[in-house]
């Protein structure tokens, strides 16, 4: 590695040696990896997303640069509407999604609840499925003529438009994103020093005085990373409102401008740029709020709040409201359950009978779908994973220039939404045809694998890091010591004791891409190409076929389910190997 | 200010099943500095946090006073509590910590603001009122918390271990600060800490607990001079006991050590236990014998600057012996013969 190695310096003869250094890189694999992977995402994401931005400033007849798109964008009204409900939807969700989560946090963390591993555990449930997935299953819940609102007109006469037009969309992205406000405001009030909150008591502060003025305050960091990943992904997020036939919102109008107009219409660009200019100000926002806020104020030793008994009626009411908001959040998938499992269901409260054969329908009709996910999802997690594993190293453990450049742009990702990655995919590669054939890039397969693995990396990236910041360097030093090369220890030693971690993240990986639906459907280009989620989505379409997508979709939730729990169960094998081996 | 006194009847405590205070009774006088010494686990910080109303509602009575306290809220007590870990919170400056129980307490803001300066001028920190929290050093950040708690005027003052996440220096410093608030404010003050030193250092009287029964109340000289028990003897300052028997002979009181040693014993001193103890720095040793003297053999010794340190076994124990150090002294080699001459003057027979 070093250039003070006696024997690199000799091995460079002659001229080499009067060339200035730059002009002769001293490249080694790791090098070559890191340049490599700067390349893969200069192509896959930066490319594709810069092509998007410049779209959306050109002209479309002149390429000159130009704001007209978006004068024109504006001047559109369903355009204009579409905006407004984009956020309409995105604040309300962040709204529904903190009344959720924020009883289920705060009783939790602040009483002795028998309830609290109940929700702990079923507080996740809803990310093992996808939004779309449950929408069709909500509707027929909480929809005009859903179970709920046929018992509330036949009992009270009247019913609530718990699913008309945004309602749906907000109640079903609620439901689905509320974990991601309640495992962060949970994390935070639990990382609150009970000293502070006694200190308050003792200056005369308590009740809901104490909780407005420091319980609250001390929390809103994890509060606020929350709500603003509910507002990123609800805002981007196309599935939700296409099942359910909300199109007046920014995701279905880019998709549909592409789909049906086609990749040289400005508006899906225009679109595409404001989704990602949110993403990226709520992401800044954030980011913002939180800088020089580190309330973790625990101690060592020291245990976080006080949790106090409840009372025989604060228990009731306790139970009541958990009982309440875990019966609607599960609601999705016991509709999806019955549906799946139904013969017909319309206009009842319930099924009229049940069947098996919408399984075997799903069965005939989706083998493709099941076969092509598996193969999308195996080859993104796996080169997620491999590029994961070597950015981490990159970034931890070499003194690379521009290292943190990797990092960063890998975790970029996060603030581009799938529908214009996909955009992007479709601009840049339909002019480039796919090697040895005279098809384009854009509709080639693999092309969706690849969408897939730019969009799950960032995540990938944090298990992958967190993997390695648990192998201490002096592991990787001692075999250095005793003669294994850099390579030999980084193969004999990091990755072996990486393996849980990378393996972890491999599963997440896999079940997620899985069921991601907003950029593979802007990608797929025949069914016979199609994965899982897309599946979903044609077989949603009509209303015959939906006990078959109910039955995809039953197989998508178990599929993340078994990632989850394995992941899971991975991540704490591995801990206790490691934390038996410091023991000796 | 006005000046309470605490008075604590019979108080039990448990944490579960897990007893942590048994029987605890203790007078506090007005304005008195008083300390709570202690090893980790003996209850002194369970019975501060029940005198400021955190934890479980003990049994018995906790006067402040003449004010029962026990089962009131925390929030009613009037009781200034300064937290180990200072407690300061993050989110608001020091102004706003400092304000925040006059702020409770509905004092308008005109007050607060005149209140909050003298508080922090109290504390010699007035130009740090903007900054936050973590701004601030840890040396700041305590005395940040010791003007939060006394700007309410509060009948008594807590102090949680109050020194022990300051560096060695500054723990010095603050303790003579802690003396000199507490004096300029005339407020009764319970100092929990388990280093006798900083009791030592501070306060008037001390309780020393250990698993949760009082074992000793007195000034720090009283605890020193005359432990009443063993247990109190060791954990102030180093303590030598030997094992034996006390003797009349022709009139006069001995000690017989269980090596069959005698040292002579004052004829006013009390105590017929079987054991003495002696101070390191009232034990001299010499390489010659002398009346009364104790033969025993260096094991081991240290320079401590101005001491020479000892280990010397003799009557069936190793003993610490202090030798003040002076120019030109001799230092006794390791396994030398030597003879050892307490000044039994100030031995304590328990």
């Amino acid at each position: 590695m070093s250039l003070n190695d006696p024997n690199h310096v000799a091995s460079r003869a002659g001229l080499v040696n009067r060339l200035p250094r730059w002009l002769v890189p001293n490249m080694t694999g790791v090098h070559l990896a890191a340049v490599f992977i700067a390349l893969l995402l200069l192509g896959l994401l930066l490319v594709p997303v810069a092509q998007v931005m410049i779209v959306a400033f050109q002209d479309p007849a002149t390429g000159a640069a130009t704001l007209q798109n978006f004068v024109d964008f504006f001047k559109t009204s369903l355009f204009r509407e579409s905006f407004w409900n984009s956020f309409y939807v995105s604040a309300m969700s962040v709204v529904v999604a903190t009344a959720i989560a924020l009883p289920l946090a705060y009783i939790t963390t602040r009483f002795h609840f028998s309830g609290s591993i109940l929700i702990q555990s079923l507080g996740f449930i809803p990310l093992i499925m996808p939004p779309f997935v449950g929408a069709v299953a909500m509707q027929l819940i909480f929809g005009r003529n859903g179970t709920v609102n046929l018992l509330l007109r036949d009992w009270f006469g009247f019913d609530i438009p718990f699913m008309e037009g945004l309602n749906g969309v907000i109640l079903v992205q609620s439901i689905h994103y509320f974990p991601f406000i309640l495992i962060n405001l949970s994390a935070s009030l639990r990382n609150i020093d009970r000293s502070m909150e006694e200190a308050a008591q003792n200056l005369g502060s308590h009740g809901l005085r104490l909780f407005k003025r420091i319980v609250f305050p001390l929390a809103m960091p994890g509060y606020i990373a929350g709500a603003a990943l509910v507002f990123i992904k609800v805002f981007d997020d196309l599935g939700t409102p296409l099942l359910l036939n909300v199109n007046n919102m920014l995701a279905p109008q880019a998709f549909l401008r592409i789909s049906s107009i086609g990749i040289s219409d400005p508006m899906g660009y225009v679109i595409s740029v404001i989704l990602v200019v949110f993403s990226v100000l709520s992401l800044w926002a954030s980011f913002l709020f939180m800088r020089g806020k580190d309330y973790a104020t625990v101690q060592k030793g020291g245990g976080g709040m006080a949790k106090r008994s409840l009372k025989r009626g604060e228990k009731i009411i306790a139970y009541g409201a958990v009982i309440f908001i875990l019966m609607l959040v599960l609601s999705p998938h016991f509709g999806l359950l019955l549906l799946s499992f139904g013969t017909i269901w319309s206009y009842a409260p319930l099924p009229d009978g049940y069947t098996l054969q919408n399984y075997v329908t799903m069965w005939e009709g989706s083998k493709t779908f099941i076969m092509n996910t598996v193969l999308y999802a195996g080859i993104a997690a796996t080169l997620d994973v491999i590029i994961g594993t070597a950015i981490a190293y990159i970034v931890l453990r070499t003194g690379i220039f521009g290292r943190k450049g990797l990092d960063y742009l890998a975790t970029a990702a996060l603030a581009v939404p799938g529908v214009v990655l996909g955009i992007g995919y479709l601009r840049t590669f339909h002019a480039i045809d796919v090697p040895f054939t005279d098809e384009p890039m854009a509709s080639w397969w693999v092309i969706i694998a690849l969408a897939l693995m730019i969009r799950r990396l960032p995540y990938a990236l944090r298990a992958c890091m967190a993997a390695l910041q648990q192998v201490s360097l002096a592991l990787e030093e001692a075999a250095e010591s005793l003669g294994a090369t850099k390579r030999r220890s980084i193969q004999k030693i990091v990755i072996p004791l990486m393996t849980g971690g990378i393996l972890a993240g491999f599963v997440t990986s896999f079940a997620t891409a899985a069921v991601e639906l907003s950029a593979t459907i802007m990608l797929v280009n025949s069914n016979s190409d199609a994965p899982l989620s897309y599946g979903i989505y044609l077989f949603m379409q009509t209303p015959s076929g939906r006990g078959a997508g109910a039955a995809l979709g039953i197989v998508a939730v178990i599929v993340v389910a078994i990632g989850t729990i394995a992941s899971q169960f991975i991540i704490e094998r591995d801990k206790k190997l490691k934390s038996s081996g410091d023991a000796h | 200010m006005k000046k309470a006194g605490i008075t604590i009847e019979n108080v039990h405590l448990a944490f579960g099943d897990t007893k942590v205070l048994e029987g605890v009774n203790l007078d506090i006088q007005p304005g008195e500095f008083f300390a709570f010494l202690g090893p980790s686990g003996s209850g002194k910080s369970a019975l501060l946090r029940a005198i400021a109303g955190f934890g479980p509602t003990p049994e018995g009575r906790i006067l402040i006073g003449d004010r029962d306290v026990v089962g009131l809220d925390p929030w009613t007590r009037n009781v200034g509590m300064v937290f180990q870990s200072y407690a300061l919170w993050p989110h608001m400056s020091v102004r706003d910590n400092v304000g925040f129980g006059l702020k409770e307490r509905k004092v308008p803001s005109a007050q607060i603001r005149k209140k909050v300066d003298a508080a922090l001028e109290l504390v010699e920190l007035a130009h740090l009122a903007d900054r936050m929290p973590n701004q601030l050093s840890g040396g700041q950040q305590q005395r940040i918390a010791l003007a939060r708690t006394v700007v309410v005027e509060p009948d008594v003052l807590l102090l949680d271990e109050p020194l022990s996440n300051l560096d060695a220096s500054l723990r010095v410093h603050m303790r003579r600060e802690l003396l000199r608030l507490q004096r300029q404010l005339g407020l009764t003050t319970i100092f929990v800490t388990h280093d006798q030193e900083e009791a030592n250092t501070t306060c008037d009287r001390m309780a020393v607990l250990d698993k949760g029964v009082i074992q000793q109340v007195g000034s720090p000289l009283e605890l020193y001079d005359r432990p009443e028990s063993l247990l109190v003897a060791n954990f102030l300052g180093t303590a030598n006991i030997l094992e034996g028997k006390v003797e009349i002979k022709g009139g006069a009181r001995r000690f017989v050590t269980k090596t069959g040693d005698l040292l002579p014993l004052p004829d006013d001193s009390v105590g017929e236990g079987g054991n003495i103890v002696l101070r390191p720095q009232n034990i001299s040793i010499s390489r010659t014998q002398a009346s009364g003297s104790l033969p025993g053999k260096v094991q081991h010794s240290e320079f401590l600057g101005s001491q020479i340190r000892y280990l010397v076994s003799a009557g069936g124990t190793e003993i610490v012996v202090d030798q003040s150090h002076r120019a030109g002294h001799d230092w006794i080699e390791t396994g030398a013969d030597v003879h050892l001459v307490a000044n039994t003057q100030s031995a304590v027979v328990l």
